[in-house]
């Protein structure tokens, strides 16, 4: 017995000294930032080590990965912060989530300096984004919005003027004439709430008319002619099989995928998709010939004649409130956000600067052709409500609105409008 | 997931008769108190992680508590539980959540005899390897097999569709997590492959135990092979069985992994861990998310209960303790 425990100690030894040991370590050399990043193409990777080498010594900013999708990084960056984790100096934040962090206390304040620097030449809905009650707390960094992408051929075989905008009504029946698939976001995720409040701001409503209201006076815009509008078109898209039999649990990789493929027709979806595809012909998976066929234009109206208010994305920089390092971590941003960071982000990352200078790159223009659509499809776009609530309301849409085949008009929006209120006053499981 | 294998634990036993009721010598208490002090260590840390957490759990149930607002916490009783159980979600989930149990665990109980019995008659040499074999699906982490299953049947990457559509009803435009009765059988499908290797083991540690005497005599009596089965192998190891299918249901009400992968609840194939983990961990209700893990741990309470007093299951005999 004891030849066998021996081993046995000693391992169990080692297993206890070895993580102590490593504590012990590593706190020579200048302060370091944690940057919590959330998943790209290691382009925030890179600008950390560009940033620790202009920072010459003062600071040194190392990154750590949250999970891929937004509700799992809010998921895991609150639980940390609501236990005061002094290890969170930066975070790269999705902007619904940035009202409730900056409510709950989350967020250290923005410098007014900082704050007057980093919104010089920014998009204005980047700005509002990152306001909460008429402060900036968080940092612009990149701004997302979505266009509309087509298949010219299919376009043109539907006899569709692309070079004005076009409806959702349009690009409906040309999908259903040309028997191909009109790829928008129907799985229950983030994605579909981020569908539905294009829609309705589109439509000239509001999912919230009252956004900085307390959670038990929160007032829906949903039962109105612009929620009925939008249910009505996700819907038809929904009940009419041109949403494509992966509809249901499309997200923008799958909504992509489906784009590229035999079927592929319209689609709604973020820049990305065209350094993904440009990447996939690259690399021989596609063929030369797909990538000469795309087009794109502005997001798809709900009225005709009246401009869309497509979706707004993008990621703002927080500064952890209970960093050890608040001043160093608002130098860091300052180095993270530059111009240029952004144009070079842009280029090798897929994701839009928010800086309207970056734009003026001659490296972004040559690398987005459609990089004008984008700025102006950035200054229309409607970011999503501004609310201390959001998950619940996201949530809620999501549960009520899914799948889009059941979408109905006349008893959706009420039905969701119901639903939200009750779960905001605790009356009702999520 | 603790689970021991019935049979392995006999090892363990000193071989000494417990004579009934006689005077306790020395020794025995002597042996008594070592017992104690051996054991003593594990049962005080086993007391701070399970029986502290479910406390404290209970006790936030009691509060209507946000973690993004703890300043708002307010005491409101009972009021969770009041608004849980009156609510449709709930009872939807638990419908759902008591349906993957009942069928995975018939499917494998079914599936699991049939290994254990082919374990059994297994020529020696071809032991070994083969219950190895039927292990390995058991030994993959399940968040790994849920998203396996979840690729192969999903519209755009998988190849169920292109595989299988000479079967009526599979087409390559069939989108299996697009109801719930396809995204049910795909839970439900990952679910017994991965465990019916566990359940098969248990039952073949039941057969181990039937003697040889009680089948030769019947064979020899001219039972059919069925009557064989049915008098005498069945009955001979119900306190296996029963064992096999409580820890299997208790384990099939706690169903998680799969149906978070594959379809997030969507389509109704929420399930009750799930709906305890968004509202604790998505939308930091822990209040109200640890009510409903308080009635999740009462559901499988009840479980154990029903499953001990009305089905009779012996723990202790299935151990070979009588």
């Amino acid at each position: 017995m004891r030849r066998r425990t021996r081993p046995l100690a000693v391992l169990l030894a080692i297993g206890v000294a070895a993580p102590l040991a490593a504590c012990a370590t590593g706190e020579s050399g200048p302060p370091v930032l944690t940057w919590y990043i959330n998943p790209d193409n290691g382009g925030q990777a890179e600008i950390a080590a560009s940033c620790t080498e202009e920072a010459d010594g003062e600071y040194r900013i190392e990154t750590s990965l949250l999970p891929r999708d937004a509700a799992a990084q809010r998921e895991q960056l609150v639980r940390r912060l609501a236990a005061n984790d002094g290890s969170i100096d930066l975070m790269s934040l999705d902007p619904p989530f940035i009202p409730e962090f900056s409510g709950a206390g989350f967020l250290a304040d923005v410098p007014d300096d900082v704050a007057d620097e980093t919104t010089q030449d920014v998009v204005q809905g980047a700005i509002d984004a990152s306001t909460w009650k008429d402060e900036l707390v968080a940092i612009p960094f990149w701004a997302n919005t979505q266009v509309l992408w087509y298949r010219e051929s299919v376009a043109e075989a539907a006899g569709l003027d692309m070079s004005e905008p076009v409806t959702w009504d349009e690009i409906i029946e040309a999908s259903d004439d040309q028997d191909t698939v009109l790829a928008v976001q129907g799985a229950r995720a983030e994605s579909l709430t981020v569908w539905i409040n294009a829609l309705v701001a589109s439509a000239g409503g509001e999912i919230i008319t009252d956004p900085e209201a307390p959670a038990d006076e929160l007032e829906l815009g949903l039962a109105t002619d612009a929620g009925r509008e939008a249910a009505r078109i996700v819907g038809e898209i929904g009940g009419s099989g041109v949403g494509g039999p992966g509809l249901p649990n499309a997200d923008e990789s799958a909504s992509l995928t489906v784009f590229q493929g035999d079927r592929g027709g319209f689609m709604v979806n973020w820049p990305f998709v065209w350094s993904s595809t440009v990447g996939a012909v690259d690399a021989g998976s596609l063929d030369e010939e797909l990538l000469d066929d795309i087009g794109w234009a502005p997001y798809p109206q709900v009225v005709e004649g009246e401009d869309a208010r497509p979706p707004y994305g993008g990621i703002s920089i927080g500064v952890g409130a209970f960093s050890a390092h608040t001043d160093l971590a608002y130098e860091a941003v300052r180095c993270i956000v530059s111009p240029e960071n952004q144009a070079e982000y842009f280029v090798t990352n897929g994701n839009p600067a928010a800086s309207t200078e970056a734009y003026e790159d001659p490296d972004v223009q040559e690398a987005y052709p459609m990089y004008e659509l984008i700025r102006d499809s950035l200054e229309q776009a409607a970011p999503r409500p501004q609310t201390l609530y959001y998950n619940e309301v996201s949530t809620g849409l999501q549960q009520t609105w899914h799948p889009p085949a059941q979408v109905d008009p006349d008893s959706t929006p009420e039905t969701s409008t119901d639903f939200i209120v009750a779960v905001l006053r605790g009356e009702r499981l999520l | 997931m603790s689970t021991t294998i019935p049979g392995a634990a006999r090892d363990a036993e000193t071989g000494d008769e417990p004579t009934a009721r006689a005077a306790r010598s020395d020794r025995t208490r002597s042996e008594a108190r070592l017992g104690w002090y051996l054991a003593g260590p594990a049962f005080v840390v086993m007391l701070a992680v399970t029986l502290y957490p479910i406390l404290q759990a209970f006790y936030d149930s009691l509060f209507n508590y946000k973690l993004t607002a703890p300043d708002d916490r307010a005491f409101v009783g009972l009021g969770n539980y009041a608004v849980i159980l009156t609510d449709p979600v709930w009872w939807r989930d638990f419908g759902v959540t008591f349906f993957i149990m009942v069928v995975s665990v018939l499917v494998e109980l079914v599936l699991g005899f049939a290994l254990a019995l082919v374990m059994h008659r297994a020529i020696k040499r071809l032991r070994g390897l083969l219950r190895t074999a039927i292990l390995v699906p058991y030994g993959i982490i399940t968040v790994v097999s849920a998203f396996a299953w979840f690729y192969a049947f999903d519209i755009t990457s998988g190849f169920v569709n292109h595989w299988f559509d000479w079967v009526p009803g599979i087409s390559p435009d069939l989108n299996w997590f697009a109801s719930q009765g396809t995204s049910l059988f795909v839970i439900i499908a990952s679910e017994v492959w991965k465990t019916t290797p566990f359940i098969s083991l248990l039952l073949l540690a039941g057969l181990a135990q039937v003697p040889g005497e009680l089948e030769e005599a019947a064979k020899v009596d001219g039972a059919t092979a069925w009557q064989r089965f049915t008098r005498v192998i069945v009955p001979n190891m119900k306190a296996a069985i029963m064992v096999a299918v409580l820890f299997r249901a208790l384990d099939a009400f706690r169903i998680f992994d799969n149906v978070f992968i594959m379809t997030n609840g969507a389509n109704n194939t929420e399930v009750l861990s799930l709906l305890a983990y968004r509202t604790s961990i998505g939308q930091l209700q822990i209040g109200m998310g640890s009510a409903i893990s308080v009635l999740l741990f009462l559901c499988v309470i009840a479980l154990c209960f029903v499953a001990i007093k009305l089905f009779k299951v012996d723990l202790a005999g299935a151990r070979g303790e009588k």
